[in-house]
């Protein structure tokens, strides 16, 4: 295996990490108002990420510099390429990652309303960008002969990518919504338990939706290696959401594995779907980023590769030990930092 | 206005924003390691209260340069896409393992340190928070690995029209990093500990738990003595590089338009005609430029006229004088601040040692409002160091206007900038009100967080 592809899957896995963590955080701030209906129930929600969320969101700035290193092109005609569209995904991180720390830090009820109001927008935005973004990825932009991105932010906007940005969005709500369900205890529980319920099999539904619109009538993964493998993927992304319907009640945390192997199969599809582009031009294909025209030479891709195999292994061991430290349920009586 | 304009202050606006509060947390991380193994080794309670209530500043201000963070990595692509493309294969690499190697530590272990009071051992506590330290000093060798390649690039080769990494090793060699990384953590433990002082030294002045306060004043203060001497020192010494590696710098930021004479002086302040290439006044002091360059009485430094035309004849036709007022004010305005700084921790040690904390209440208002010395300090240090470089973003190698994103139009880049811009002013507002607050509430703390206010009834 080159370099190369070594890491375009690299990439895969740390967006990976990324949707499957911060997934549920964003599913908890946008579920926020909803299962929590006095100020200690959300603040047992806000509690149930609060020691993990800042390491989750890591690995989006891991995959922003290791697309940097490994493929500059890549990064380069994304980010500015899809200009406002991060622009308007970074007003909402910070605004969220500002309010999740000062949020309690004010008894005052406005001041606390005002924070989950931009919890949850800061939560909502980047959830749905991030589905908008990918969609455009995979069903290609126009790029030209420069590797320049010529279209604009309303070029991003349409249907199927905004049909992508709705399945993330509501795939993440269901994924928070199921570790709230394991973590959290009394009403929000019961809320968070009955919204899995409920949503379960919409969120498949929607799913199974924009994959039908990736195959069907733009013609995504013409460029892919194997459209067929692609299609196996998602057909087993769609049953391990459908199931989250019939697990929920009972068994918790196989709705969340199930839910973490819908993101990771989602995610792996799409990539997939586009090796080895990195980035489709709809202008003309010949224009398309690879991972060879997009990539660093290959001494900066071993280097990279050392590094990567020496640290992913211990940064996933101290974060797994987090999870372990912080394994217990919330009660509405314990001591909360947040 | 071009899209470059607005890129360019963009990127200034971001960077000196974000940098206000990196070394207050990459010092004070550090400080608040060394004050809890104190507490844990004592098992003093009051020394616990005081750790949390310096960790509750530290959370208020490490929250704003975690999301300004995020900007700071993802701008490079979105505005300078064509630098991005260039060096990519060189500066992404040190970014990619900033982000493994130090975000990572930090963010995962402070969630331990935040959420782990009741629920890990003390020990496993206090090292959560030495590896928050250890975090963020590596993540600032990481991101200054970066930022001097854009000084002084070393590990490349140009191949297909851009940089490509030679070796990796070399890049970590850079002997400007090894100015530049030992400055940029004293100057952050510098500023920490102003902050620690001045925070204290209101605490006494209002006389409240003066015992505990009298303790976190001392600590800080032996190691602003120690940061404030060595932060100037390595200083001088990145300045002495500098005349080497990057004369035309070293040039503008000492207002020096003709190659000094043999023995040269230091200007103190200058009146700097940019139009005519002359300085109208300068008050000089006799050989300290030579003794500041080479440790030496005599020793020529090179002006920006000469320096102008070797670049020329090097680089083909062009300015390469960067602006000259900006690059001499903000040094000295920076060297000013640290002399300051310098004083006023000789002062304490005085004043510690006359025995006369509680009854200096002058003093402890000058320390109050020293706070501000260091931070003022950090940013003219960038200011100079990378107004300094232009007209290079990479020394050398890129120029700035040819380095941003050809595609992203003027009004964008304004319509990010005034979003960001205001952004920044009301997250400003809101920090120094929190700061401010819980400086105020001291130790008691309790019942702000627990209102019992019926939220769900407004949302």
């Amino acid at each position: 295996m080159s370099l190369n592809t070594l890491w375009f899957i690299l990439e895969m896995v740390l967006f990976i990490g990324y949707f499957f963590l911060e997934g549920f955080d964003y599913g908890v701030g946008i579920l926020l108002p909803f299962v929590g209906k006095n100020d200690l129930e959300r603040r047992m929600v806000l509690n149930s990420i609060g020691p993990v969320w800042d390491g989750n969101e890591v690995w989006l700035l891991t995959a922003g510099g290791a697309m940097f290193a490994a493929f500059p092109n890549w990064y380069a005609t994304l980010f500015s390429g899809f200009y406002l569209a991060l622009f308007l995904m970074l007003i909402g991180l910070i605004l969220r990652g500002l309010a999740l720390e000062y949020r309690s830090k004010n008894p005052s009820s406005r001041w606390r309303n005002t924070w989950d109001w931009l919890i949850f927008i800061g939560s909502l935005i980047p959830a749905l960008l991030w589905g908008v973004a990918f969609a455009n990825v995979v069903r290609g932009v126009p790029i030209n002969a420069q590797m320049n991105f010529t279209g604009n932010f309303f070029t991003l906007l349409n249907p199927y990518a905004l049909l992508g940005g709705i399945a993330f969005l509501l795939v993440f709500m269901l994924h928070g919504s199921l570790f709230l369900s394991l973590k959290t205890s009394g009403d929000v529980e019961a809320r968070a338990k009955k919204f899995a319920m409920q949503m379960g099999i919409p969120v498949a539904i929607v799913l199974l939706l924009f994959v039908i619109f990736s195959y069907v009538p733009s013609a995504v993964f013409k460029y892919s290696v194997s459209s067929a493998l692609v299609f196996v993927i998602f057909v087993l992304a769609f049953i391990a959401v459908f199931s989250v319907r019939f697990l929920v009640a009972r068994h918790g945390g196989w709705a969340f594995t199930m839910m973490g192997l819908t993101i990771a199969l989602t995610t792996l599809g799409m990539f997939l779907g586009i090796y080895p582009n990195v980035m489709i031009s709809s202008t003309n294909p010949k224009w398309n980023l690879t991972i060879f025209n997009a990539a660093s030479n290959q001494h900066s891709l071993f280097v990279m590769t050392i590094v990567a195999l020496i640290l992913v292994p211990i940064v996933l061991a101290y974060q797994i030990w987090t999870y372990y430290i912080f394994r217990k349920r919330i009660k509405i009586t314990d001591h909360m930092d947040y | 206005m071009s899209a470059l304009i607005v890129d360019r202050i963009q990127f200034g606006v971001t960077t000196v924003y974000h940098f206000l509060f990196v070394p207050l947390t990459i010092g004070l991380a550090f400080l608040l390691a060394i004050l809890e193994t104190m507490y844990v080794r004592s098992g003093d309670e009051k020394m616990k209260k005081l750790v949390q209530f310096f960790g509750r500043l530290f959370l208020i201000n490490f929250a704003i340069g975690v999301v300004t963070g995020i900007l700071q990595e993802f701008q490079f692509g979105m505005n300078w896409s064509d630098y991005s493309r260039y060096v990519g294969d060189v500066f992404g690499a040190p970014l990619a393992v900033e982000a493994l190697l130090a975000f990572f530590m930090e963010s995962t272990f402070l969630g331990i340190w935040i959420f782990g009071w009741e629920r890990v051992s003390k020990r496993l506590h206090v090292i959560s928070m030495w590896l928050v330290a250890l975090g963020t000093t590596l993540s600032a060798l990481w991101i200054l690995t970066a930022n001097s390649f854009m000084q002084e690039p070393v590990g490349f080769a140009i191949h297909n029209g851009h940089a490509e990494m030679t070796s990796f090793f070399a890049l970590l060699g850079n002997p400007q990093l090894w100015v530049e990384f030992p400055h940029v953590i004293f100057g952050a433990w510098a500023t920490a500990s102003f902050f620690v002082l001045g925070i204290s030294a209101y605490q006494l002045i209002r006389h409240y738990h003066v015992d505990v306060f009298k303790r976190s004043f001392k600590v800080a203060l032996t190691l602003a003595v120690i940061s404030s001497i060595l932060v100037a020192l390595m200083g001088h010494l990145q300045a002495q590089h500098l005349v080497k590696a990057q004369p035309m710098k070293m040039a503008a930021s000492e207002g020096l338009w003709t190659t000094s004479p043999e023995h040269a002086p230091w200007s103190l302040i200058a009146g700097i005609d940019v139009a005519q290439k002359t300085d109208t006044f300068s008050i000089e002091i006799p050989y300290v430029l030579s003794l500041l360059s080479y440790d030496s009485l005599s020793g020529k430094v090179q002006g920006m006229d000469e320096i102008q035309q070797q670049y020329v004849q090097k680089y083909g036709p062009g300015n390469y004088i960067p602006p000259v007022n900006i690059t001499y004010w903000s040094f000295r305005i920076m060297v000013l601040a640290g002399v300051l700084m310098i004083l006023f921790a000789l002062w304490g040690i005085v004043v510690v040692r006359r025995n006369k904390l509680e009854n200096s209440p002058k003093f402890m208002r000058v320390l109050l409002w020293s706070i501000s010395l260091p931070f003022i300090a950090n940013s003219m240090g960038w200011i100079m160091t990378e107004i300094g470089r232009q007209p290079w973003t990479v020394f050398g190698l890129l120029k700035t206007d040819v380095s941003n994103s050809p595609i992203v139009s003027t009004g964008e880049a304004l319509t990010t900038l005034i979003g960001f811009g205001l952004l920044y002013g009301i997250m400003a507002v809101v920090m120094i009100g929190l700061m401010s607050k819980y400086t105020k509430l001291g130790f008691d703390v309790e019942e702000e967080r627990d209102a019992s206010s019926d939220i769900a009834s407004t949302f």
